[in-house]
C-alpha cells in the first residue's frame, strides 16, 4: 500500500496549485502524475510517487550517503570486520 | 532504474551485513513497521544475510490487514449496489469480509474496479454521473494526502456522485500500543519511510526516549533495510535511543509540509479500531464536518451485521509482532492465498502472504 516508486520529470503543466502535474519517466514506462505536493520539483528531478501522487524530490546527495556511509563504517571498524571474515 | 537498481547491488549488501555482525555482542529483537519493508526482506532473503543474534519482527503496517471487519463489510454492500462503481486498490479484492470480497461481488456481477489513483476514481465520477463512484480509502499517511486531494478535486469540480469510504489508520499511535503492551518484544524501530515521507520523524522524538527504544527510519530496498539495521544495532549496542534518518533521499525531519497541509485540511484525528488488535484512541482519520457530504457511509448510511473473526486466524498476534506467520497451525495448510482465514494472507503487504510467498510453506510448493 506505501508502494512508492521514484520517476523523473519529463513535463511539468502548471495550472493551479492541486491541478500541478507532469509527465514522469519509470525506467521507461511514461505517466502522468499530480505534482501538487512537490512546488519544488522541476525538470528532469526524481520524484518519489505513490497512487499517482509525487510526495518528495529524490535528493541525489542524500542518496550517495548510503554507499559513502558503508565506506566509512569500513574505514573505523576495518579490523573487527576483517577479523570476523577470518574462518 | 535509477534510484532502485543501485540499491540491490549485492557486493554491498553483503558487506552492510558483515558490518552489521562486527558490531553485534547479543540477542536484539527489530521491528520493521511497514509490510512493504517485510515483503523486501524476505524477497531479497535479508534476513538471512544477517547474524543470528538480530531477530526481525513484522510490524502492523499493512493498511489492508487492519481494515476492521465491519468496514470490508459496509464496502461489499455498498459494491453490490446496483447504481454504484466501486472503486479500490486491487490489494483489497481478496481480503474476507463476514460473507465473501469483493472479487466475488465483481464476479457476480458488481462493478468493482481496480484503479491506481484515487484521482482516477474522481475522473470515473466526472465522466460517469449518473453513477455513484465510491472509492475504498485505505491507507496510512502515505496515502492520506492523495485521498484528501480527490476529496478536493471532487468538490472544485462540483461532483455530486463521488464519495470515499474512509479506512485511514496512523502509524504512531500503533507503534505506541506495541510497545505498551506487557507482550512487547520489540528493542528497536525501522519506522516506515515513506509515511515519515509525508509526516516527518520530529513525532517519534517521544516515543524513543519514553520507551527508551532507537527508532530509525528507513527505505525499502535492500541496501536501505541493512543500513536501517546497522544504525538501529548500533545504538542498541552503544545504549542510545534516539531518532535517526537512514532514508533521508526522500525523507525531511518537517515531512512534506504542503501534503499534511491538504490532509489536515480534509481529514481529522478519530478513534479507529484495528482488524485484530482492537481500538486504538486518535489512531484513524475522518472527514472533517465542511466534507462529510463526500462520506459514503453517511450517503449510503448503512448497518451491516459482522460475523466473529475465524477463532483459528492469529493475524492480530501476527500484526502486533507477537508470532510470525509459520508459527501459526493453519498456516499454508487451511490458511492460504487461495483460501485465507485472514487479510495478512491475501495483502500484497501482508506478512503471512510474504512467508507463504517467497520462503515456502507446508505443502512445499514455495
Amino acid at each position: 500500500m506505501c508502494l512508492a516508486i521514484p520517476g523523473r520529470i519529463l513535463t511539468v503543466t502548471d495550472d493551479g496549485a492541486l491541478t500541478r502535474r507532469g509527465r514522469v519517466d519509470f525506467g521507461g514506462i511514461v505517466k502522468e502524475v499530480s505534482l501538487a505536493f512537490v512546488p519544488e520539483a522541476r525538470i528532469g528531478d526524481y520524484v518519489i510517487v505513490h497512487v499517482g501522487v509525487a510526495l518528495s524530490v529524490v535528493d541525489e546527495r542524500e542518496a550517495a550517503r548510503v554507499f559513502e556511509y558503508l565506506q566509512e563504517i569500513e574505514d573505523t571498524r576495518e579490523l573487527e570486520i576483517r577479523d570476523q571474515e577470518t574462518p | 532504474m535509477k534510484f532502485v537498481q543501485e540499491f540491490r547491488e549485492g557486493t554491498a549488501a553483503r558487506r552492510y551485513a558483515r558490518a552489521v555482525a562486527a558490531i553485534t555482542t547479543r540477542p536484539w529483537t527489530l521491528m520493521e513497521v511497514c509490510g512493504g519493508q517485510t515483503h523486501a526482506i524476505l524477497r531479497f532473503g535479508i534476513d538471512e544475510l544477517l547474524p543470528r543474534e538480530i531477530t526481525l519482527i513484522h510490524g502492523p503496517g499493512c493498511p489492508v490487514c487492519v481494515t476492521p471487519l465491519e468496514l470490508i463489510d459496509k464496502a461489499l454492500a455498498i459494491a453490490r449496489r446496483p447504481d454504484v462503481v466501486f472503486c479500490s486498490f486491487g490489494d483489497m479484492l481478496r481480503v474476507p469480509g463476514s460473507h465473501g470480497d469483493l472479487q466475488g461481488v465483481k464476479a457476480s456481477g458488481g462493478d468493482v474496479r481496480i484503479v491506481y489513483s484515487p484521482l482516477d476514481a474522481v475522473a470515473l465520477a466526472g465522466r460517469h454521473p449518473e453513477r455513484e463512484v465510491v472509492f475504498f480509502a485505505v491507507g496510512f499517511e502515505t496515502t492520506a494526502p492523495a485521498n484528501a486531494m480527490a476529496v478536493l478535486r471532487a468538490r472544485a469540480a462540483g461532483l455530486r456522485n463521488f464519495s470515499i469510504l474512509v479506512a485511514h489508520v496512523l502509524v504512531p499511535p500503533a507503534m505506541e500500543a506495541i510497545l505498551a503492551s506487557p507482550r512487547c518484544r520489540v528493542q528497536g524501530f525501522l519506522a516506515a519511510g515513506h509515511v515519515c515521507t509525508v509526516t516527518g520523524y520530529a513525532g517519534y522524538d517521544r516515543l524513543a526516549h519514553t520507551y527508551h527504544v532507537p527508532i530509525v527510519v528507513t527505505g525499502f530496498e535492500p541496501l536501505d533495510l541493512l543500513q536501517g539495521i546497522y544504525m538501529c544495532v548500533r545504538q542498541l549496542e552503544e545504549g542510545r535511543a534516539e531518532v535517526e534518518n537512514q532514508y533521508a533521499r526522500s525523507v525531511r525531519r518537517e515531512g512534506n509540509t504542503e501534503a499534511q497541509r491538504v490532509m489536515s485540511e480534509v481529514f481529522e484525528v478519530s478513534d479507529r479500531q484495528w482488524r485484530g488488535i482492537g481500538e486504538i484512541p486518535r489512531s484513524g482519520l475522518s472527514l472533517r464536518t465542511p466534507y462529510q457530504m463526500f462520506d459514503a457511509e453517511r450517503r449510503f448510511g448503512l448497518t451491516v451485521q459482522t460475523t466473529a473473526e475465524p477463532a483459528e486466524c492469529i493475524a492480530g498476534l501476527v500484526l502486533q509482532g507477537v508470532h510470525i506467520p509459520p508459527e501459526c497451525p493453519a498456516f499454508g495448510t487451511r490458511c492460504t492465498p487461495e483460501t485465507p482465514l485472514g487479510a495478512p494472507m491475501v495483502s500484497s503487504e501482508g506478512a503471512c502472504a510474504a512467508y507463504f510467498r517467497f520462503r515456502g510453506h507446508p505443502r512445499g510448493e514455495g
